[in-house]
């Protein structure tokens, strides 16, 4: 028996759409849970001068390519997105891809440092500046790894004009995901 | 505009109770695990509660209680009762049952994300009975799992108890989460045409500000449980200062979660009192306004005083003062909500119904625990009430009010609508009185048990001299008795709730003569809730209008 | 169709984002702690803001959507605050901690 969708989620008392409103109240979590990790490390960086010492180890390379690649493909998740209101859902499919390629690319990149890291003996257990560097960073990765799995259920769901109002949707946690990565990015390989 | 009750067709007993997106299933199901984990909770406290009253004598239906267990024994009650039975009764039950019908709409928004939730939810109740099972047992170290006990296996002796425990408060936390999403959005954006943001029923704002509280404060301990799993299971050290980590940082990430935590349980049961009082006086609430702004304040100044709880964890002075300031302001907008719920009373047309007594309960002993938090909450007297039983007394005098009496009676008030049936008067007045007295011959021992110096978390205190004293032995006996009387009157409560099911006497749409929306429709109501979707055209409390023949208004009724 | 909206904004707003990537990733180059600082995580708030603003659309969405997110931001740094005074300075300020090493 298929599954029929309330009445009740297309109404629109605030007049922004039911999906767009759940997406910010997604993203106003993920603020205090990033948030939380973050400050715990601000907190512990700014009193133990000496993780300098290990954060010198970090790939500044490594970072700012993935940097790249995130705020390039929040771009073209925003085009995905413009292309939709442009009423052409092949165009936004196929900035969706572009989209998940980029993280794709941002999980390949973050693999290869990570066994350049480990292999050299960088692991959780080494400092706890390693702890917290791959604790944020994974927990980053693991928001990629769903962001990059929704964007392909919706992107077959457009492919056949269905739920184009999800491409704006998904973008969102998109930049979000992205914005994390901008306050990661010299927490751990700038300001270290 | 028609409904879709009509279109869904003949469904299996799988998809209709276990499998079902209807909110009002999915409400049923998180009540019926809170009462079974309510009965574990039970069960915890009966024990270690008989052990303190006859240290070291075989428990009927345990045993003996080694200092271990009696540590397992009063961790997993505080854990269980918080997170297991006063959340998911509050929030999940009645604010996926009701929400929806006090909206106006056919379902929550995201129904099978409601499902979803409850998935979760019950996986972390089966994680959390599960650790009763492991090697080493359950875990310890009090529901606030502070570390190096929560750590290190060295201490707490219970290394997978341990993860047990944070991965099930880890799942409870998921859960809630994603339901929250659910009941925002849905009291957001679902609403009956014609209804604004004033004509919101008073429980519908609490429990949605109650979710956007809880989002708003459990994502640093999600963090902080992720960082302690990790010292848990691979010894990194964020807890650990030989490794460079601090304690007192999890307490922060704990209490900055656990302060609003108790506003979030107590909002929705604030909502359930202010349903029920207004029906019953049939009275306007004093003031709608009022109650809203004074809840989104104290909602806002929940995060502001979270350090209350470390005054003697060895914090800054400094700090012990900003907080012991920002506390006792917070009393100031809950005693307003007290003020007009009383004054939503004065010249009422008052009727003694079950739910009616439970509501006003709800009052009396809220108010005790309210007032014994001033001592708890002055810095200077914390140092001596701090880890004794005055604040068990004052907490289970804020939590047995918002977790089983508010609960009481929204199960009381909206079993009719529910089950199409009234549960008997008689027996609830007996539940009612059998579980009030009996709960304050509890507790009020354990207020002079805390001011006599009694630590908690001792599992026997014939080991020190000033507290085995006789009497104060005799306290505790009598505590214990107290319990067990209480939980002997809860029999007519179960019995009560199923033989109602079968033989209550049948409740029509409106049996107490409400205005809120749930009670326009049939009882219960069916899949899609509304054979014509009502349109709204005044506020939730039109009781008693000047000039009216009949002293209720309802919400959908054309002027 | 407003000017805000057009695929050459939002290209010229990634423009901008690289731009200021190079720059926080040369702030370092100058060896002067201040300056890296304010490069690194300036630079971060003002990338952050042009992803919300623009790509987000927050600069044409409801103003209480703006509101929620930033009271989230201020309760971190409560937060910060709050934890700061026992996780930064454990020992207190009238006795050195010498208990417990510290790596």
């Amino acid at each position: 028996m298929s599954f029929a969708q309330p009445m009740a989620t297309r109404r629109s008392s605030t007049g922004i759409s039911t999906g767009k409103l759940a997406v910010w109240w997604v993203i106003v979590s993920e603020i205090v849970i990033f948030g939380g990790l973050l400050v715990s490390y601000i907190l512990y960086r700014l009193y133990h001068d000496q993780w300098s010492s290990e954060a010198a180890h970090t790939s500044l390379i490594a970072g700012s390519i993935n940097t790249f690649i995130l705020l390039t493909s929040s771009l073209f998740v925003v085009l995905s997105h413009r292309a939709i209101e442009d009423k052409d859902p092949q165009k936004a499919f196929k900035y969706l891809w572009y989209t998940i390629f980029g993280g794709l690319g941002f999980l390949v990149v973050k693999s290869i440092e990570w066994t350049g890291e480990i292999t050299h003996g960088f692991v959780m257990t080494k400092s706890l500046f390693w702890a917290f560097y791959y604790t944020a960073a994974g927990l980053h990765a693991l928001h990629v790894i769903a962001g990059i799995i929704i964007m392909a259920i919706i992107s077959f769901d457009i492919k056949k004009n269905k739920n184009l109002q999800r491409v704006e949707y998904i973008g969102n946690y998109w930049h979000f995901v992205d914005i994390v990565w901008i306050f990661l990015f010299p927490l751990l390989y700038i300001a270290k | 505009m028609t409904s879709s009750a009509s279109t869904h067709s003949e469904q299996s007993f799988w998809q209709k109770y276990i499998f079902s997106t209807d909110h009002k299933v999915i409400a049923l199901q998180y009540f019926f695990t809170g009462v079974m984990m309510a009965v574990v909770g039970a069960f915890l406290v009966y024990v270690f509660r008989m052990q303190l009253a006859f240290p070291g004598k075989e428990v009927l239906g345990f045993g003996v209680v080694s200092s271990g267990e009696y540590n397992a024994l009063v961790t997993n009650h505080g854990t269980i009762m918080i997170f297991w039975v006063a959340m998911p009764m509050l929030i999940a039950t009645f604010g996926n049952y009701l929400i929806p019908l006090m909206v106006g709409c056919d379902d929550m928004v995201f129904p099978r994300l409601n499902r979803l939730s409850f998935q979760i939810f019950f996986l972390s109740a089966l994680v959390m009975l599960a650790s009763f099972f492991v090697p080493g047992g359950a875990f310890g170290g009090a529901w606030t799992a502070y570390p190096p006990l929560s750590t290190d296996p060295n201490y707490s002796l219970t290394p997978a108890g341990s993860t047990f425990w944070v991965l099930a408060v880890a799942l409870e936390f998921v859960a809630f989460l994603i339901g929250g999403i659910n009941f925002i959005t849905t009291a957001m954006n679902s609403r009956a045409p014609g209804m604004k943001m004033f004509d919101i029923p008073i429980i519908v704002w609490m429990i949605v500000i109650a979710s956007i509280l809880f989002m708003a404060s459990v994502g640093p301990l999600i963090a902080g449980a992720v960082m302690l799993l990790f010292d848990q299971l691979l010894g990194v050290g964020f807890y650990d200062p030989s490794k460079g980590g601090d304690p007192i940082l999890w307490q922060h990430l704990f209490w900055f979660f656990g302060h609003p935590e108790v506003y979030v349980v107590l909002l929705p049961a604030l909502g359930i009192v202010a349903e029920i009082l207004t029906v019953f006086s049939r009275k306007k609430l004093f003031g709608y306004k009022t109650v809203l702004y004074t809840t989104i304040a104290t909602g806002v100044l929940s995060f502001f005083v979270w350090a209350h709880h470390q005054f003697v964890a060895g914090i800054d002075p400094r700090m012990a003062n900003v907080f012991t300031v920002t506390t006792i302001l917070i009393s100031i907008p809950i005693a307003e909500l007290c003020f007009v719920y009383i004054a939503t009373l004065y010249k009422g047309s008052i009727e003694f119904t079950t739910p009616m007594l439970f509501a006003l309960a709800f009052m009396a002993e809220f108010l005790i625990g309210g007032v014994t938090g001033i001592f708890l909450g002055s810095s200077g007297s914390d140092i001596y009430f701090h880890d004794t039983s005055f604040v068990v007394a004052h907490f289970h005098y804020t939590f047995f009010p918002i977790s089983i009496i508010a609960v009481f009676a929204g199960v009381y008030y909206w079993y009719p609508k529910m089950f199409g049936r009234k549960m008997s008067e008689t027996l609830g007045k007996i539940h009612f009185w059998g579980t009030i007295i009996s709960f304050n011959l509890i507790m009020i021992p354990l207020f002079y048990l805390g001011a006599a110096g009694q630590h908690r978390r001792v599992y026997n205190y014939e080991h020190f001299s000033e507290l085995s004293k006789p009497y104060l032995q005799d306290l505790r006996v009598f505590a214990t008795v107290s319990m067990i009387v209480m939980l002997v009157f809860q029999v007519p409560f179960f019995y009560n709730f199923i033989m109602s099911l079968f033989r209550g006497e049948k409740a029509g749409k409106n049996p107490w003569k409400a205005n809120t929306l749930e009670w326009t429709t049939v009882s219960p109501p069916p899949h899609g809730n509304f054979a014509e979707f009502p349109k709204v055209y005044r506020p939730p409390y039109e009781y008693s209008v000047p000039g009216r023949k009949l002293d209720y208004w309802p919400q959908n009724e054309k002027a | 169709m407003s000017v805000n909206t057009t695929s050459q904004h939002y290209v010229k707003i990634w423009g901008l984002l690289l731009f200021l990537l190079v720059v926080s990733i040369c702030g370092p180059l100058l060896g002067i702690k201040v300056v890296t600082l304010i490069t690194a995580f300036g630079i971060a708030i003002v990338k952050a803001w042009l992803v919300a603003a623009n790509f987000m659309h927050l600069n044409i969405e409801k103003k209480y959507i703006v509101y929620l997110l930033l009271s989230m931001i201020i309760l971190m740094v409560l937060l910060f605050f709050g934890a700061a005074p026992d996780v930064m300075k454990p020992g207190g300020n009238n006795w050195e901690r010498v208990s417990t090493t510290v790596k």
